[in-house]
């Protein structure tokens, strides 16, 4: 277990030492390595349950199974990787004068304490904690996305903290009508919001309350996964702020959200017998997923474009969680990892096509593929994975998921269909001119290092061409503990 | 339990939770921002004497240190915080202006209508005499979130935030005996972070924007500009 | 023997009301820092009214006449069914909320006629003033009286009073909605600061006294005398439905000795609340008293509402 308290105390200290030495010029690189340490705790971790199985801390406060292990060791991978770019890229926003010294030095700090936000809403057993650390996050985060005080990224930083605020304070109410529930059965105490004390006694929880609450904790948590008609902040906060700040919002914390929203879901169908938890989860996805590709079409807005993709992709892992069986699980456990990877690499990209072009107007980037091909082929790239062109990895979760819809809710697929289409035509349609058009007057290529977009997009191809053995282990094991059973 | 067969305490309970409401319907019809927040200090205050009395009446010892707690942030620190910047920047003289009060005033009754009717569930199936309050407690985080809808002021979306918190510990209370310490402990610093960062918010909204009328910030949006 | 008791505390409510006036009188006088008149100056001055020679004015009709004697009947009738010291007298039987409301009603409909009846400028402004009001006002009072007939389950008043008596010390949140709503609602039908000012000179701010401007003599004390007998009522409807305790229950010396004193201590506190509120508060511009009213509204509704959410069992 120590490597779990390695894991929350490097970010902890990270923070404190940020805040003080953040606008050093070493101060990217100490980041990069304090990821790389919590990526190695990670790991350890990792190898940690998948041979002993799921561990419990003392005081049962943290909680590690194969659910969240394989997420933890994702968003310490993406968290290490947006690192390594954030470096050089925020040195650079303070050499062109975007941030001051003292911004900076909130921006790194932020930039770990967010870190640990995301690790504690992934180890915690306590589901108050939970909620506490997710709104722990919003806070570590809504400073950062005004970080260049324009009057857009102010207002973008108000929507997200107030919608924000008020959606997990719904969350908030269902927690406590989760807490009434069990103590209920179980009496009063902190045991009856420890989850693992839940997920056994799941079936003497009175349905009612719990489908009540549940209600209420998809409304606060979906608000920070980007549910439509809960998502007017996702494409404010994502393009309003620093690069690397897209890129871990849109990678990590939307995946973190929807954890939450599985473990609720996990409990409630464990004590009500019907499908109410996945109906609900199903009919949210869908209407993101359906809302979100249309949206994509009238985007001006590089950034507002991906993020829009975003909410699409979620609300696609949102419906497949909630169709519940097996292979759904399993290609929703696998989406969140392609899904993540590839967003962060986009939106890494993207922030250097910004910079190049001086810009985040579509209209006004033309022909990165001439200027500077490595950006230009990483974004023609992105965008073909995201769009879940073959072989990309993203391509063959989208496919596991339509192909678990045609067996359990055959006249659903269609619609997934159309959504699917209508997101690639959408994207191409912008991408398109922006990587292929003429030149602009004096776009000259800019320093880059697109390492991190390069790895991210071989792993995702990787994974689309053949998922290697222990990940699909640990995938199968993830997707026992969801829908109780292995995908054949 | 009908009311007249329950202890003083628990009655006593059961009328802080309606002044609560009260205190949330007072804040929908108040135009003037100094007075808002103290109607709000007020507020915190009812609900950490219903805490410290549900301690006395439960038995639980650690609700007397909640009440403390919520006292200490929810009655004294985060209003003087609000009033502090209320003061600072120049809006103590500001009417807000509420458009419609008696349209405003009539959806709050049926918003408290709403969440009785919501809670009904919930409360069949307990043994708990206080918890016929779960419905004033969601009726108060329906009437925050209707604050915020109607007003224009960045600092009435603040109180407005808050009085849903307030809504939602006193749902913890009635409901659950309070929150377990650690989690209690956890949203009292998140709530005071989040009004730090909501000071530091109003300053950044007024250099940009230069008014706290949270309808001009609108740049960003679908529509075609 | 109980007729009467009832008979005596009817002659004791209509002849205390001009007592009370001057108490809070004197006690406003006293907040003021100025030498108040003696208690008892009220009674000269209707003494002295009642000998003055009554003129109507040329357009007058027999409304005009009529109205001081049907407005004073209408309100000796309320303060005869009201329990001032004892419940259970022989009319309490048709000692029903809204009885109450509808003598009330009838009062105040010949007292705006008899205003209008002249066709003066202030006449008529006085009486669609007064009939804004009440249109408020009664909707008010009707619901806090609705939130007290909830828990007691009917609606004439000295069985509610019994009820109250009989459960003890209780504390609803519904009584305290109602209570404060009741208060309101009083102040405005018995023309007080901060919705009008009795004693005004100002004709334009006038409601209560522009409808009366007209009348002298005997009418004009038979009126000012209903409206004494009115702020009483109210007060003893606030004192004893909301703390009834001491009222006698039977008809033994004793209790009933005790009830009166009980209910002149109440009366002489809520006289003492009045005055500190006149002090304390200005007079509301005509427009705002629509808040006002909406405002006790609301406390009725949420005294209601918290009755049917806080106060019943499951």
């Amino acid at each position: 277990m120590i490597a779990v308290y390695l894991l929350l105390g490097i970010p902890l200290a990270g923070m404190t030492l940020l805040a003080l030495r953040g606008d050093s010029p070493e101060a990217g690189l100490l980041n990069s390595r304090l990821n790389g340490l919590a990526l190695l705790a990670s790991v350890w971790l990792a190898i940690d349950v998948l041979i002993n199985g799921p561990e419990l801390s003392s005081g049962r406060l943290l909680y590690i199974d194969s659910y969240n292990v394989y997420l933890i060791a994702l968003t310490a991978f993406v968290g290490l990787t947006t690192s390594i770019f954030s470096g050089p890229y925020m040195a650079h926003e303070r050499e062109i004068g975007r941030v001051t010294a003292r911004r900076l030095r909130l921006y790194y700090a932020m930039y770990q304490g967010f870190m640990l936000a995301m690790y504690l809403v992934l180890t915690t057993n306590n589901m108050g904690v939970m909620w506490v650390a997710m709104e722990g996050a919003t806070l570590a985060t809504v400073l950062l996305v005004s970080l260049y005080r324009t009057p857009e990224s102010v207002e973008a930083a108000w929507k997200y903290f107030i919608l924000c605020g008020v959606g997990i304070a719904q969350a908030l109410f269902g927690t406590v009508l989760l807490y009434f529930a069990a103590e209920q059965k179980l009496g009063v105490g902190g045991e009856a919001l420890l989850w693992t004390v839940l997920h056994e006694n799941a079936h003497a929880l009175d349905p009612a309350i719990l489908s009540l609450a549940f209600v209420f904790l998809l409304v606060g948590y979906g608000t920070k996964i980007g549910l439509v008609p809960l998502h007017q902040w996702l494409p404010d906060a994502h393009s309003e702020g620093p690069t690397p700040m897209s890129a871990i919002l849109s990678g990590l914390l939307l995946n973190d959200a929807l954890y939450a929203v599985v473990r609720c879901k996990m409990l409630v169908d464990g004590s009500l017998g019907t499908h109410l938890a996945g109906n609900l989860m199903m009919g949210f996805g869908l209407l993101s997923f359906v809302v979100a590709a249309l949206f994509l079409h009238r985007q001006t807005d590089i950034k507002r474009l991906f993020s829009y993709s975003s909410i699409e992709h979620m609300g696609l892992m949102t419906f497949a969680f909630g169709v519940g069986s097996p292979w759904a699980t399993f290609a929703a456990l696998f989406h969140m990892t392609t899904h993540s990877l590839t967003k962060s690499a986009i939106f890494i990209t993207v922030g250097h096509a910004a910079q190049l072009a001086g810009t985040q107007r579509m209209d006004r980037i033309r022909g990165l593929i001439l200027t500077q091909p490595t950006i230009g082929w990483g974004l023609l790239i992105g965008t073909v994975a995201i769009a879940g062109f073959p072989p990309f990895g993203v391509f063959a979760s989208e496919f596991l998921v339509l192909v678990a819809t045609m067996d359990d809710y055959p006249w659903l697929t269609p619609l997934l269909l159309l959504g699917i289409g209508l997101a690639f035509a959408g994207l191409f349609r912008h991408i398109q001119p922006m990587v292929y058009g003429d030149v602009p007057e004096g776009q000259k290529a800019i320093k880059a290092n697109l390492t991190p977009v390069m790895v991210h997009l071989a792993l995702v191809l990787w994974l689309g061409l053949s998922i290697p053995t222990f990940l699909g282990n640990w995938f199968n094991q993830a997707t026992q503990l969801i829908s109780g059973s292995m995908p054949q | 339990m009908a009311i007249a067969e329950l202890t003083l305490y628990q009655q006593a309970i059961l009328l802080l939770a309606g002044l609560i409401a009260l205190t949330s319907f007072l804040m929908l019809g108040q135009s003037r921002l100094v007075r808002l927040v103290s109607i709000f200090a007020l507020q915190g205050c009812l609900l950490a004497a219903a805490t410290a009395l549900a301690a006395t009446v439960l038995d639980y010892p650690h609700l007397y240190v909640s009440a403390a707690l919520s006292f200490l942030l929810k009655g004294a620190v985060i209003p003087i915080l609000l009033q502090r910047l209320i003061h600072r920047m120049g809006l103590h003289r500001v009417m807000d202006t509420i458009d419609h009060p008696a349209r405003v005033m009539m959806a709050g009754s049926a918003l408290v209508v709403f969440s009785y009717y919501v809670s009904l569930p919930v409360v069949r199936h307990s043994t708990l005499v206080t918890l016929n309050a779960i419905a004033v407690s969601l009726a108060v985080v329906l009437l925050g979130m209707l604050l915020m809808i109607t007003r224009r002021q960045a600092v009435a979306h603040v109180v407005g935030f808050m009085s849903i918190e307030n809504g939602l510990f006193f749902a913890a209370v009635v409901a659950t005996y309070g929150m377990p310490m650690v989690v209690e402990l956890g949203v009292a610093f998140d709530v005071l972070v989040a009004a730090v960062v909501f000071g530091v918010f109003f300053f950044q909204i007024r250099s940009s924007i230069d008014s706290l009328n949270v309808d001009q910030l609108s740049k960003l949006s679908e529509a075609d500009q | 023997m109980a007729w009467l008791l009832a008979i005596l505390e009817t002659l004791l409510f209509v002849g205390a009301a001009p007592l009370l006036a001057g108490w809070i009188k004197r006690v406003k006088c006293r907040l003021q820092n100025r030498k108040a008149p003696s208690v008892f100056q009220p009674y000269r001055d209707l003494l002295k009214l009642y000998r003055k020679q009554p003129i109507a004015p040329h357009p007058a009709s027999w409304i005009f006449r009529a109205a001081p004697y049907i407005v004073f009947a209408s309100t000796v009738l309320a303060a005869a069914i009201v329990p001032l010291v004892a419940v259970d007298l022989p009319t309490s039987r048709i000692a029903d909320i809204i009885v109450l409301v509808g003598f009330f009603a009838l009062g105040r409909t010949f007292q705006v006629l008899a205003g209008m009846d002249i066709g003066t400028a202030f006449g008529g402004m006085g009486s669609s003033r007064e009939m804004t009001i009440s249109s408020l006002a009664e909707p008010a009072m009707l619901m806090a009286v609705f939130t007290l007939t909830m828990s007691a389950h009917t609606t004439n008043l000295s069985q509610a009073m019994n009820y109250v008596l009989d459960t003890g010390l209780v504390l609803r949140p519904s009584f305290v909605f109602a209570l404060g709503g009741l208060i309101l609602v009083a102040i405005a039908e018995t023309g007080r600061i901060p919705v009008d000012n009795p004693a005004t000179h100002l004709e334009l701010t006038m409601i209560h006294e522009a409808m009366i401007l007209e009348y002298s003599g005997r009418w004009l004390a038979l009126i000012e005398w209903a409206s004494q007998i009115k702020l009483m009522l109210y007060g003893v409807l606030i004192a004893n439905i909301f703390f009834p305790w001491g009222i006698a229950q039977d008809f033994s010396l004793t209790t009933l000795g005790y009830g009166m004193a009980m209910i002149a201590l109440k009366l002489a506190v809520l006289a003492l609340v009045l005055a500190l509120s006149e002090a304390l508060f200005a007079k509301m511009r005509i427009f705002r008293v629509q808040e006002y009213l909406g405002f006790a509204y609301l406390l009725s509704v949420l005294g209601m509402l918290s009755h049917i959410i806080l106060e019943t069992a499951r």
